[in-house]
Order: structure tokens, then C-alpha cells, then sequence
């Protein structure tokens, strides 16, 4: 995984509350069994003019010229709720997106960034609107740096914290794989699975059972 | 007061499968079952597969074929969604390859996997389940923590039986009281998340509990729980108690004779202690609660279905205010349009919310004897084959043929749109389903969200209709 340490790049506002994880990459788009190909899909129902359709739509905030090369998205509060498909941050990833910056997300959409290198940063309401109005001036030349060492956030004489869980934090700035580090454990899972099985035995002895039943 | 030592039901699921703490409020929780499906399972199973990893307990694992699969009788694995049949044929391949029950096409047990979960006995109470679907959590329902998690989640709880997660809340929504007659669990599910916010649950798992709760069939109780992840939850649950052993005595994967009586001597434990500490409780009078719908495109945006639209100004936020207004330009509709006058053009009964028997049955009562609005596109879709072949036995599919409706394979076929069938743009649909966003039943398709009962009522007069109303409607006709 692609680790998350300082990044600067040109910031989107997309402030509506509630963008689900339909409205990133709409199912229609998920086309393939695959984890990649997504980024066309983008917001795909917003972007283009047409269900399925390539033509952009200018009113949307990406297609703007001043916002070419976006990097990191300032959205509103509840973002990538709804639908567990990862699909969405993978789409986010491969159009380019490095950030998300909202007052709240989805907790599965949560999880899905950190195992995708995609850093997720929540911050008050007001301070998005602050960033947003400053980013929207000019948006080319007011780049946002996001330094996930320091947690801390700023563009311009625009400035401030933010805080993410130690656990998610450590694992995007070394870009660690969680299986790996899981497995690193697995001593501690065995021996638990063994306690768990002599407690609990009704847990797994009807699937056991079943599966040896259709054994020759 | 906290009393020292009293743990929630959550506490207690937790830390019973706390394999170890991983410190800032993470723990590596044992993970009971998995459950698969081939929108998601394939893409999961081959990257770990490719990643070099391998499953670790293949019997613990389970795949359904149900978001692609088609809802037409005499399917194959051919679908109406373009490239579906890719992710049919990865799916077989890879849990063939990995040696994972599958619910296949055309299996007698193959259904949408809230469904068979639970009735294959595959969940139970005190045991972890994730499924990459985040409607995982209707299995807390039963006692089961049940939680929806994303593609490498489910990557890493198949290569290490376990999932690195951070604690939520706990929070207790207490219902108290008597739901009315025809009020139903949906209309429950829905008040509350209107009531509170789609957003009111975030960061909490939620104990529904109270007297209305205690009423509630087994089944009724999935259809709320469902919708926790509509609330923003991390997941639901509800203390199990005799209805859930009676549900799931003798189920196919059930444990029988001597650890079935270990397993309910200890689900029996499975409740919050006197005393027990709750981030935040809410409280909900059931009494009061009437059937309703939704108006807009958010879970949060409900009206009693004798009500209006509200006016937009009566929403004294903001972003809320905005959203009522991009909702109503989104489904085509005025602030203060009466409810009842809403005409629909399409009536869909299915999904993990609402597809088993008892919906069925609901929804049959208010069909039985009438017929579909003329105009108007009726499908039922059964949540399992099971449910198909037991609503069969009642005469149920005659009673929704005879009506006008369609009658399906079990699938999740038209609650969301994967490409493939839609009821088209700008068609209004009364739906079952748990989610009204934006062209989650195709681009440009506009959802309301009702009980069966209601979306029954609503496909027989063209309108958006309570049972209540029907018959009364009828009785001043006649
Ligand atoms: S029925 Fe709908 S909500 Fe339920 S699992 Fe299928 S697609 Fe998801």
C-alpha cells in the first residue's frame, strides 16, 4: 500500500451532506471483477450528462478547469455512508484523490480509505467552510498541504489540527499491509480459537459436522 | 448509575471475542462466519488469492449468489446486467477453488444472504459475522454481532479469522408500548431514523430494547435492524430471547441435542446487565407511530402517509433545508403535496429489509381479492428460495399473479441498479427496500420507501396508500 506521509494538492469543495458510496461510483460502473477501472466511474451520475454516458457535465465541480489535477476532496458531513463497496475509495484512488477532508464518514467507508493508502480527515464543519472559501478563490494556487506526521492541515495563512486513531495513522504512514501484520499474531488467534472452541463448542461443531457428513 | 462490572450486550459480544487489544481503542476480534457474495466475494477471493494468501477456515465460510443473479424464472448465469455472468462464473471459480459453500444459481438454499443467514441457522446469537454488504447487521436481530465491512476486511477476517477494529459507543433506543395495528417494524425503522437523523447512530452500536421490541417477531426484528446502517450504525442488536430460540430450533446448521443446550443456557447471558453504562439512550413511545413513506432521497426524509410534504423552511438547518430541496427536485415533487395523492408507477415487495414469509404474507392480505392500479408495474421478489417455496405452499404467488404482480426467483434484483433491470428514469416506485438515494434503483429512478403492507395498498390504488386507507376507501365506495 502506497503510504500516506505530506501531501499537497489542489482541494475540490463538494459540500453536501450524506454522499454515499452510490453516488461515487454508482454500481453500473462497477463492471468488472476487478479493483481497477473504476476511476471513469467517478461520481459518474454527476460528472457526465447521460446515465452511462462520457459527456462531462460543467456544472459539476471536477470538471472546472480551475479544479484539474484535484487531489483532495472537502466534502460534507456523513461522507461515503450507505454501500460497503470498496469500489469508492478505489475509484477515489484511481482518479487521484489522496484525501478526503469531511466532518464525518461512513465507518466502512472509514476503514475501506485507511486500507487504500486514502487518508480520511475529519474537521469541524466551520473549518471546511473556512478552507472552502479560501481554496475556491483561486483554486490553482491555493494548494492544500496535509501533513499526516504533524496532523495538521494548511493552505495559504489558512491553518489547523486534526487528529486520526493511532492505529489507522501509523498504518498510512508506513503503508503497512494489515494482513501481514495480523498474521504476525496468529500464535495469540490459535490458542484463542482453541479456548474458544472448548467454551463454545455448539459455535462450530454443526458446521464441522456437516462438512464431514458429505465426506466420503 | 454505572454499577462497576455491568456490561451492555455489546460489551459482552465484544470482549467474548477479543482475541487480544491492540491499544488505542482497537481491538483483533475472532471472527465466527463469513459470508460472501458475488458482487463483492469474487473480487475479494481472487486478491487474496493473488496477494498469496490463503483462507484459514474454509468451513466458516459461506457465498451466496444473489446481488447479479437474475430474478426471472428458469434463470442461468446469464444476467440482464451487461458483464454480470463475469462475476457469477469468478464467483463459482474462486470459492470452488477454496473450498467454500456456495449458494449457486439454482441451489434450493440460495437467497439474498441476510435471508439465508439466519434461516440456514449459519448466524446465531453470540457469534461474529461480517459479510462485505453493509446490510450485515439485520443479523443482530437474533443476538449475532453482525457488521458490514469492505473488500480487504473481508480479505483479512478469510486469511486470519480475525478483524482489527475500533470500538464504537454503545447506545440503547428503547421503544415502549404497542405498535398500532397495521404499524409495522419498517415504519418503526423509518420513524426513528426520522426522528433522530441518518446520521444519529454514527458512531455507536445500538441495543434496541423495550417492550415494543419484546413484541416484535423474530422477523420483524431483521427488517429493523436492517436499516441500522441507514442510521448511520455500526451495527444493531437485540437481546435474544425465546422467540429466537424457537426460530432457530432445528435449522440446518443449528447446533442439535447437547450443544443446543449448551448454546441457549448461554445466550440466555446474552442481555445488558441492570446498570449497564450507555453512551446515550433514546426513548420512543410506539403508540404514537403511524405507517409512513418517504419523500425524498435520504432514510431521514419521512412523512406520515396521511401527512404532506413538509415545507422547506420548517427544516431549520440549513444543509437540511438543502437537501429537502435538491430531494424534491430529484423526485419530482412539491413541498406540501399531500402524501395520498403521490401516484406511483411501480410497486417492488423484496429485498433483505422486507422479502421473507411474514412480509409476504403482509403484503398477500392487502393484495388478495384486488387488483394492481391499471398502469401500474407490480414485482414481488421472495428474499430466499425458501421463502418462494414455502409462500408457494400458502397459495401466496396465486394470490400476487391473480393480483397482477410479477412473481420472481429470490434475488436482490431491483433494489439497486447494477446496469442491468430498472423500473426506468423518472418511474416513481413504493419499495420495500432500505435505500431512497439518488439512482439506487436506477439513474433517475425515484424511491419511496414503505412496508409491505403499504407498497401492496399503493400498487391497488396508484397512489401512495396505507392498508388503512385501502380498506377505508373501499367500505366508502361500496
Ligand atoms: S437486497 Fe438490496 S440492500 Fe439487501 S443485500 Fe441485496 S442489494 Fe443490498
Amino acid at each position: 500500500m502506497k503510504p500516506f506521509i505530506c501531501h499537497t494538492g489542489i482541494a475540490a469543495p463538494l459540500l453536501r451532506r450524506n454522499i454515499d458510496t452510490d453516488a461515487i461510483i454508482p454500481s453500473r460502473e462497477m463492471k468488472r471483477v476487478s479493483k481497477r477501472g473504476l476511476g471513469e466511474g467517478l461520481f459518474a451520475a454527476w460528472r457526465y450528462t447521460l446515465p452511462g454516458g462520457r459527456e462531462p457535465n460543467p456544472s459539476f465541480v471536477l470538471n472546472g478547469p480551475e479544479y484539474q489535477h484535484t487531489s483532495i476532496l472537502l466534502a460534507g458531513d456523513n461522507f461515503g455512508c450507505g454501500s460497503s463497496r470498496e469500489h469508492a475509495v478505489w475509484a477515489l484512488a484511481e482518479y487521484g484523490i489522496r484525501a478526503v477532508i469531511a466532518s464525518g464518514f461512513g465507518a466502512i467507508f472509514h476503514t475501506n480509505c485507511i486500507r487504500n493508502g486514502v487518508l480520511p480527515v475529519r474537521l469541524d464543519e466551520s473549518e471546511i467552510s473556512a478552507l472552502a472559501e479560501r481554496v475556491q478563490r483561486d483554486p490553482q494556487n491555493n494548494a492544500v498541504t496535509i501533513d499526516l506526521q504533524q496532523c495538521h492541515i494548511r493552505c495559504g495563512d489558512f491553518t489547523c489540527d486534526f487528529f486520526l486513531e493511532e492505529g489507522a495513522r501509523e498504518m498510512l504512514l508506513n503503508g503497512l499491509d494489515p494482513i501481514a501484520l495480523t498474521l504476525k499474531q496468529r500464535k495469540a488467534i490459535d490458542s484463542f480459537e482453541q479456548a474458544r472452541r472448548k467454551e463454545h463448542a455448539w459455535a462450530f461443531a454443526p458446521l464441522e459436522e456437516c462438512v464431514e457428513g458429505v465426506l466420503p | 448509575m454505572a454499577i462497576s462490572g455491568a456490561s451492555t450486550l455489546f460489551d459482552k459480544l465484544w470482549s467474548a471475542h477479543s482475541v487480544c487489544d491492540l491499544g488505542n481503542g482497537e481491538a483483533l476480534l475472532y471472527i465466527d462466519r463469513v459470508f460472501l457474495h458475488e458482487r463483492t466475494g469474487s473480487i475479494a477471493l481472487q486478491s487474496l488469492h493473488s496477494a498469496g494468501y490463503g483462507v484459514r477456515d474454509a468451513r466458516r465460510v459461506f457465498c451466496t449468489m444473489d446481488h447479479i443473479v437474475d430474478t426471472f424464472p428458469g434463470r442461468g448465469d446469464k444476467t440482464l446486467m451487461p458483464s454480470g455472468s463475469e462475476f457469477i462464473v469468478a464467483t463459482r471459480h474462486e470459492t470452488q477453488a477454496a473450498d467454500i459453500r456456495l449458494f449457486d444459481v439454482n441451489d434450493p438454499d440460495q437467497g439474498i444472504v441476510h435471508v439465508i443467514s439466519p434461516e440456514q441457522g449459519l448466524v446465531l446469537p453470540g457469534l461474529t459475522l461480517v459479510c462485505p454488504d453493509s446490510h450485515t447487521c439485520t443479523q443482530g436481530a437474533i443476538g449475532a454481532l453482525a457488521w458490514g465491512i469492505g473488500s480487504s476486511e473481508a480479505e483479512h477476517a478469510l486469511a486470519t479469522g480475525t478483524l482489527r477494529v475500533r470500538k464504537p459507543k454503545n447506545m440503547r433506543i428503547v421503544v415502549d408500548g404497542t405498535l398500532r395495528p397495521g404499524v409495522t417494524a419498517k415504519d418503526l425503522v423509518l420513524h426513528l431514523i426520522a426522528q433522530f437523523g441518518a446520521n444519529g447512530g454514527a458512531g455507536y452500536a445500538v441495543e434496541f430494547a423495550g417492550t415494543a421490541i419484546a413484541q416484535l417477531d423474530v422477523e420483524a426484528r431483521f427488517t429493523l435492524c436492517n436499516m441500522a446502517v441507514e442510521f448511520s450504525a455500526f451495527t444493531a442488536v437485540i437481546a435474544p430471547d425465546d422467540k429466537v430460540e424457537a426460530y432457530l430450533a432445528g435449522r440446518d446448521f443449528a447446533p442439535k441435542g447437547e450443544h443446543w443446550r449448551e448454546a441457549v443456557e448461554y445466550w440466555r447471558s446474552l442481555r445488558s446487565d441492570a446498570g449497564a453504562t450507555f453512551e446515550c439512550e433514546l426513548h420512543v413511545d410506539a403508540g404514537v407511530i403511524e405507517p409512513v413513506v418517504t419523500w425524498g432521497t435520504s432514510p431521514e426524509q419521512v412523512a406520515g402517509i396521511g401527512g404532506c410534504i413538509p415545507d422547506v423552511h420548517s427544516f431549520t438547518e440549513p444543509h437540511r433545508r438543502e437537501a429537502a430541496l435538491r430531494a424534491l427536485q430529484y423526485q419530482g415533487l412539491q413541498a406540501g403535496e399531500q402524501i395520498a395523492d403521490i401516484a406511483v408507477n411501480a410497486a417492488f415487495i423484496g429485498s433483505c429489509t422486507n422479502s421473507r414469509l411474514s412480509d409476504l404474507r403482509a403484503a398477500a392480505e392487502v393484495v388478495k381479492g384486488r387488483r394492481i392500479a391499471h398502469g401500474v408495474r407490480g414485482v414481488v421478489v421472495p428474499g430466499s428460495r425458501r421463502v418462494k417455496k414455502a409462500a408457494e405452499r400458502e397459495g401466496l404467488d396465486r394470490i400476487f399473479v391473480d393480483a397482477g404482480f410479477e412473481w420472481r426467483d429470490s434475488g436482490c434484483s431491483m433494489c439497486f441498479y447494477a446496469g442491468g433491470e430498472t423500473f426506468g428514469e423518472f418511474q416513481r416506485v413504493i419499495s420495500t427496500t432500505n435505500r431512497n438515494f439518488e439512482g439506487r434503483q436506477g439513474p433517475n429512478t425515484r424511491t419511496h420507501l414503505a412496508s409491505p403492507a403499504t407498497v401492496a395498498a399503493s400498487a391497488i390504488t396508484g397512489s401512495i396508500t396505507s392498508a388503512e386507507m385501502l380498506v377505508a376507501s373501499e367500505s366508502l365506495i361500496a
